[in-house]
């Protein structure tokens, strides 16, 4: 690698933010680290179980907390899916199934799947975790507001399951909850259903407000001695980024939620325009359906790249540590992430190109849509750049990494057609879509959570994960996970729409019937897989091998803690101090193939690492 | 975690290219600045996108409907000795809330000068400010009620007028009735001495320190700021 790409690249092992340039003509100190501009952080230890392990106020304990309930929600989206697939798969074999109970069902999954399980375990489960240990902060900036947002996320849970119970059942309106007829009658659950969804996205907001808020002051403000911006892994970058989005979107989805709320108690007509039904015209009138459109999409949008941005930094950290090289492109990954989360504001019309708009309205969207696939792009070949010639550990994190990118790739590129209008209009609302849209911010992201899970298990738990389990899921997972959605585009070519109960008798789609079986057939299969990994966890807590320190030989600082699992304060009596970034893998001269963020430059001059 | 942390060794670079680096160097991007303090600025950017999103729909709402928008300054006129004054409560409203930052900003000079009573006193007039701003907006709400407004309705004209009216004035005077709660609560710290002794506090245990002051204050003149654009989008319009 290095004879091919070393024209004086690298430098002698020097720290670039840190020297103090021969002020006196005394030889410059080089590893001198400017000194702590902060005193060290005031926390609340607790001493009772209520505030060690339920009221907590330390930033790990709220993560695997986030990460439970997250879990424990998305295990409900499964099964909701189970029964979906079982429907369609297999008409009528659930006795009890009406079309209401699949609209519901459909509504749910997706609501709980984005919002309470992908965005709550990235931002919620990893960020807490991940990011105070990785920055080198001792927790996060205001943990007491950190464990008042993982409570209103349970209470946000609890509300959100709580529409199951009520009468009419939750909302059955699809997770976009379109007006009018989310809230009209003849809809389920569009009676205590809607207004439940309405309420718990709202105490969702607030609360993921609270933690957001955390997340970038942390970043931005409490890193430790040497840790400058450049030198942040990419899950910094990632979680980062996407707390920003967050933040500017979600005020949309609560603005609209509220205003549905009100059309639904107050009969307010926001969004409702005059409607006829049976010949009576109801009390609504004026308002108008499509500013819900854009004020969902406004939040809707930039929520993929919510999910997909944390997922790009972990990848990349995953695939550098377990391939033993630094990441290809570091800055142009950082600014790949940047840009595509600016990008992300600017696309949202996309997801109504059929509703109804101006020729070159949808022109515009268009272009954006197609301008974020460089970035993208960018990145996956740096992710392939990063892998070449690299010493690639084919362990079970590794798997699940090149499963990523390859669903990524996969749904990417169905993502460019639907991006453009004229491919789009016939593909709307069909199957295509369903393929798409799970292929990139379905299962890819969960590839990067599972790759993430085995990586950071011995972490949090202190002892690994069984390989030989993980091997199973994985591959169980990931041809599952073809064998569901590759089909689906090709039920999306032959028309078959989304959404619908059943086909019943249509002629058309006779044709898909078997492919609805195989698909409905490998969908059990995968979801059972799932178990394998929760088998996995609870018996290696207890039986797992010991992990010890740093079992991956990773460089960044989570694994350098003085003991493991880190405990609350995370760094005992001194703070790390950080010389470089966490990428220092396989370099020309050092002694083992890895040399931490906490080297010291004068421990490594014999070596040609890269300057950061 | 003081209030003015120092910043040894640190020299901010020339340029460009200077403040780059200053804003990509370790530790903090913002050099010197609370933790606090950028968090309230960083929740106010998001809080503008709410406050924004209630406007835009509000624009859109009023632009795409069919029936007609009624007069705002007929609407909103009160009666002054037998003549319709338009927007005659409205000017006083916004007239003490604005007044109500400039004592805020005076509290907060006086907080870091460690007077405590000039300071706890001008909390307490900022917050009798905000109070008389709320109690006036309940009297207007109160008006427009007997006058018939309600959210789904209204004699003047297009149903929405009332929908928005009382969604955006609704959840901005909740805002500035949190702001109230906060100042007298901060005011009895202030007064109780619970900054200059760094007193923990009882939900969060941190330790008391002026610069919270200022925090509220920025959430202050944000709700004042805010007041400003709905003002101007919802009786100037």
């Amino acid at each position: 690698m290095s004879e091919d790409f070393n024209e004086n690249k690298t430098i002698q092992a020097q720290s670039s933010e840190t020297i103090s340039g021969g002020e006196t003509g005394v030889a410059p100190d080089i590893d001198y680290v400017r000194p702590a501009e902060l005193s060290d952080q005031d926390l609340y230890h607790g001493h009772t179980f209520i505030t060690k392990w339920v009221f907590c106020q330390d930033a790990k304990v709220i993560g695997v907390q986030y990460f439970l309930l997250a879990t424990f929600t998305g295990i409900i989206g499964l099964i909701l899916s189970w029964l979906m697939r079982l429907q369609l798969g297999f008409p009528g074999a659930a006795g009890f199934m009406t079309a209401e109970h699949y609209y519901q069902f459909v509504t749910m999954h997706g609501m709980i799947m984005v919002v309470y399980f992908l965005t709550a375990l990235f931002l919620g489960g990893f960020g807490n975790y991940l990011i105070p240990l990785m920055t080198g902060a001792r927790d996060m900036v205001f943990p007491y507001v950190n464990m008042v947002s993982f409570w209103m996320f349970f209470v946000a849970v609890g509300v959100l399951l709580a529409s199951f119970f009520v009468p009419g059942g939750p909302t059955g309106s699809g997770w976009t909850l379109y007006p009018p007829q989310a809230i009209l009658e003849g809809t389920p659950g569009s009676g205590m259903g809607i207004i439940l969804m309405c309420v718990s996205l709202i105490l969702f907001v607030a609360g993921f407000t609270m933690g957001g808020l955390n997340y970038l002051i942390t970043i931005l403000q409490a890193r430790t001695r040497g840790m400058t911006l450049m030198r942040m892994p990419l899950t910094v970058w990632g979680i980062f980024t996407a707390t920003v989005l967050a933040m500017l979107a979600f005020p949309a989805l609560l603005v609209s939620a509220l205003m549905m709320t009100l059309d639904k108690v107050l009969a307010t007509s926001f969004f409702m325009p005059t409607i006829l039904k049976a010949g009576e015209v109801l009390e609504y009138g004026g308002g108008t359906p499509i500013l819900f459109q854009h004020l969902f999409w406004f939040f809707g949008h930039p929520e993929v790249y919510i999910v997909a941005l944390p997922a790009f930094g972990i990848v990349s950290d995953l695939i550098s540590v377990h391939s033993r090289k630094n990441i290809f492109g570091y800055r142009m990954m950082v600014w790949a992430i940047v840009v595509i989360g600016a990008l992300s504001f600017f696309v949202w019309a996309h997801h109504m190109y059929v509703s109804g708009m101006h020729p070159w309205f949808g022109f515009f969207f268009a272009t954006t849509t197609l301008i974020i696939a460089v970035p993208t792009a960018m990145k996956v070949y740096n992710w392939i750049l990063t892998l070449w010639r690299g010493n690639i550990r084919m362990n079970t994190v590794m798997l699940w990494c090149l499963g990523f990118i390859v669903t990524f790739v996969n749904g990417g590129i169905t993502g460019i057609f639907l991006g453009n209008v004229t491919v789009d209009v016939p593909l709307s609302d069909t199957y295509f879509v369903v393929a798409h849209f799970h292929m990139v911010m379905g299962i890819a992201p969960l590839m990067v959570i599972m790759g993430a899970v085995y990586h950071w298990f011995p972490l949090v738990a202190g002892r690994m994960l069984s390989e030989k389990l993980g091997k199973w899921h994985f591959w169980i997972t990931f041809l599952g996970a073809y064998s569901i959605y590759f089909p689906m585009h090709y039920l999306g070519f032959i028309g078959v729409p989304r959404r619908y109960f059943e086909m019943y008798d249509s002629p058309y789609i006779t044709s898909a019937v078997g492919m609805n079986e195989f698909i409905s057939t490998a969908a059990f299969i995968v979801g059972a897989a799932q178990f394998i990994l929760i088998y996995n966890i609870v018996v290696s807590l207890k039986m797992g091998k010991p992990a010890g320190k740093n079992p991956w030989q990773a460089n960044s600082l989570e694994w350098l803690t003085p003991s493991v699992p880190p405990e609350h304060g995370n760094w005992g009596d001194k703070l790390p101090v950080v010389y470089r970034w966490p990428y220092d893998f396989s370099v020309p001269g050092a002694k083992e193939d890895f040399i931490p963020q906490t080297t010291p430059p004068s421990e490594v001059v014999e070596t040609e690492v890269e300057k950061t | 975690m003081s209030s003015d942390p120092k910043i040894e060794g640190y020299k901010f670079k020339p340029g460009y290219s200077g403040m780059a680096a200053d804003t990509a160097s370790d530790q903090t991007m913002f050099k010197g600045v609370h933790w606090g303090k950028a968090m309230m600025w960083i929740f106010l950017l998001s809080d503008t996108f709410i406050f924004s999103c209630f406007l835009i729909s509000y624009m859109k709402g009023r632009a795409s409907t069919p029936v007609e928008w009624p007069n705002p300054s007929e609407v909103f006129a009160l009666n002054a000795f037998g003549v319709p004054v338009p927007l005659l409560l409205i000017a006083i409203m916004t007239f003490v809330l604005i007044t109500s930052s400039g004592t805020m900003a005076l509290a907060v000079k006086y907080g870091y000068e460690r007077n405590r009573k000039m300071c706890g006193w001008l909390i307490i007039a900022t917050a009798l400010g905000g109070l008389t701003f709320v109690g006036m907006q309940v009297f207007e709400w109160s008006k427009l009620i007997h006058e018939g407004v309600r959210p789904w309705e209204n004699p003047f004209g297009a149903a929405q007028f009332g929908s928005f009216f009382f969604m955006i004035t609704g959840f901005h005077g909740t805002h500035v009735s949190i702001g109230v709660i906060f100042l007298f609560i901060y005011a009895y710290k202030t007064f109780a001495g619970h900054y200059d002794e760094g007193k923990r506090g009882w939900f969060t245990t941190m330790k008391g320190d002026y610069v919270e002051i200022e925090i509220l204050g920025l959430y202050w003149h944000f709700v004042d700021l805010v007041w400003v654009f709905i003002f101007a989008f919802f009786y100037l319009w």
